[in-house]
């Protein structure tokens, strides 16, 4: 069984259609590229995924259930990670933020305040916090405040509060927007480790992901074209290093145009 | 100058001071994180809507600016959650129409002449039991609600959106954040006057803000912070024989300015 099914799904902001028909199925361990022009429909079908947008035509499935009944499921790392940086907040408190709250969990709970008053986090959930940064490479900065932090390191810990919940999809948008280059090959090693155990989907304008990461492609622009390189990327991996956009596109077949590689 | 702490009405005055500031430093935190200051003032300055029907109707004046007060912040609630482009036009009309209210309420009532001044600078030096009661309800509701919601709190405040995803609800949790920043406007009206009531919930909790690496810490910094503040004040107050509001936020915004040159110098130390 696909771990995500997108059935017919057509998808409108007041009268303007935004996604038309989209169909795509991603399978467990998939590296999922989401690319396409801006305005396309890229972060609304995300949206969508995730259960933010109500769904008024077609069906989206995770793990055959209804997305917002699966949450836990989904580690969700937004474009924008910039937001409060003056926020009086520990790397930690951010990561834990991830955790859904569990009634049963909590009674079980050794800590007095934590069983009877249900207050903060209980010890379960900071452990599982303080080893999701471990696998991000950051659990020495635990105590620091976010506001501290680089722009990437920031990205490796919102990536932690999103492996917080162990989901069995992690799903990125835009995730080397906002970081320099040394930071975005890290990001995306990192990536590449943790696709060995869970699905990703990673929404980007950045062509090097597909060619050094990604399995599988779906352009988004209102409508959805899919393709697996899973193949062709073995074949790609041996050409030297210079490559562009637009010979990437052609592999893809998405290209008509017959203009000359400029980078 | 001890002798002076014998009166019921300083002893009076130094614990709604108190009530309040702590009161102020955990609710002000909240409107600071969530930027909700503008909103604040615009709640404090409604609630005066209430302060006229109050005396207008003869009613205990704290319900009548406790009603009005949150009756504004659910307004805006669903203002500010439904139609976030248009929200300054929103509450400044909301701000002007709740005064305009209180003032034309304030001339109907027959043969009353109100001191309005005593509610635009406080009057603290007028405090009976009764409102230390209520005051204290108040705060002990305040700890209890922060306390036992605190990571829904602090999700929301940080990233509502990715709070959402976590399947907290978000829109009762920022109309409780606003809800509860009206009832504490409110008695800090008493305190500091409607019109200060904006610098007591901002100017403590900055400095905290710079302090402190967590929330928490943050709303107990600033709870000492406006309690220093608020008795240096009302000591200044009592020597120079001037407004205790005015002198305590006067004294808040040089301690600010104090610390800014400060922390300035010591970052050049390093």
């Amino acid at each position: 069984m696909s771990i995500i099914e997108i059935k017919n799904l057509t998808f409108s902001y007041d009268k303007q259609i935004v996604l038309e028909n989209i169909n795509l199925k991603v399978e467990e361990k998939d590296f999922l590229a989401i690319i396409g022009p801006n305005g396309g429909g890229k972060s609304t079908l995300l949206k969508t995924i995730l259960g933010i947008n109500k769904i008024k035509k077609g069906d989206i499935t995770i793990q055959g259930h209804k997305p917002s009944l699966n949450l836990s499921k989904l580690g969700y790392v937004p474009q924008n990670t910039n937001i409060n940086t003056n926020f009086p907040i520990k790397v930690i408190e951010v990561v834990m933020m991830g955790h859904i709250r569990d009634k049963k969990e909590e009674t079980k709970s050794k800590s007095f305040l934590h069983k009877y008053f249900k207050i903060g986090y209980n010890e379960f959930e900071k452990s599982c916090a303080l080893s999701a940064l471990k696998q991000v490479g950051m659990e020495e900065f635990a105590e620091e405040k976010i506001g501290k932090l680089s722009g990437g390191q920031r990205q490796r810990v919102m990536i932690a509060r999103a492996l917080c919940s162990h989901p069995s999809i992690l799903i990125l948008d835009e995730p080397t927007a906002s970081i320099d280059v040394s930071w975005q090959k890290q990001i995306y090693n990192l990536l590449k480790e943790l696709n060995k155990t869970i699905t990703i989907i990673v929404v980007s304008h950045d062509i090097s992901v597909i060619l050094g990461y990604a399995s599988k492609v779906a352009h988004i622009n209102k409508t959805i074209t899919y393709h697996d390189i899973s193949q062709k990327q073995k074949d790609l991996q041996n050409d030297d290093e210079h490559f562009c956009e637009v010979e990437m596109l052609q592999m893809l077949g998405e290209s008509k145009s017959k203009s000359t590689c400029s980078c | 100058m001890l002798e002076i702490l014998s009166y019921e009405f300083i002893q009076n005055a130094i614990l709604a001071g108190l009530l309040v500031s702590i009161a102020s430093g955990i609710i002000g935190s909240l409107i600071v994180v969530n930027r909700m200051v503008f909103l604040a003032g615009g709640i404090a300055h409604t609630s005066y809507g209430g302060i006229g029907l109050a005396v207008y109707f003869g009613l205990p004046i704290f319900l009548g600016a406790s009603v009005f007060a949150v009756a504004a912040a659910l307004l805006m609630a669903i203002i500010t959650l439904n139609q976030r482009d248009k929200i300054d036009t929103f509450i400044g009309l909301i701000w002007a129409v709740g005064m305009a209210i209180g003032i034309i309420f304030v001339d109907l009532t027959p043969g009353y002449n109100v001191d309005l001044m005593s509610y635009l600078f406080g009057s603290i030096l007028a405090v009976s039991s009764d409102d230390l009661t209520y005051m204290s309800i108040l705060l002990t509701v305040i700890i209890i609600i922060v306390t036992l919601f605190y990571r829904e709190i602090l999700a929301v405040s940080y990233d509502s959106q990715y709070a959402k995803l976590r399947g907290i609800n978000v829109k009762f949790f920022y109309t409780l954040i606003l809800v509860l920043s009206a009832l504490t406007v409110v008695i800090a009206i008493k305190v500091v006057g409607l019109i200060l009531v904006i610098a007591l919930l901002t100017i403590p909790i900055y400095i905290a803000e710079k302090l402190s690496n967590s929330l928490g810490i943050m709303m107990i910094i600033s709870g000492i912070l406006s309690s220093i503040f608020t008795l240096v004040g009302l000591w200044f107050s009592y020597q120079f024989d001037v407004t205790s509001g005015a002198s305590i936020i006067l004294i808040s915004a040089v301690s600010l300015i104090l610390f800014l040159i400060i922390s300035k110098v010591l970052k050049k130390q390093y």
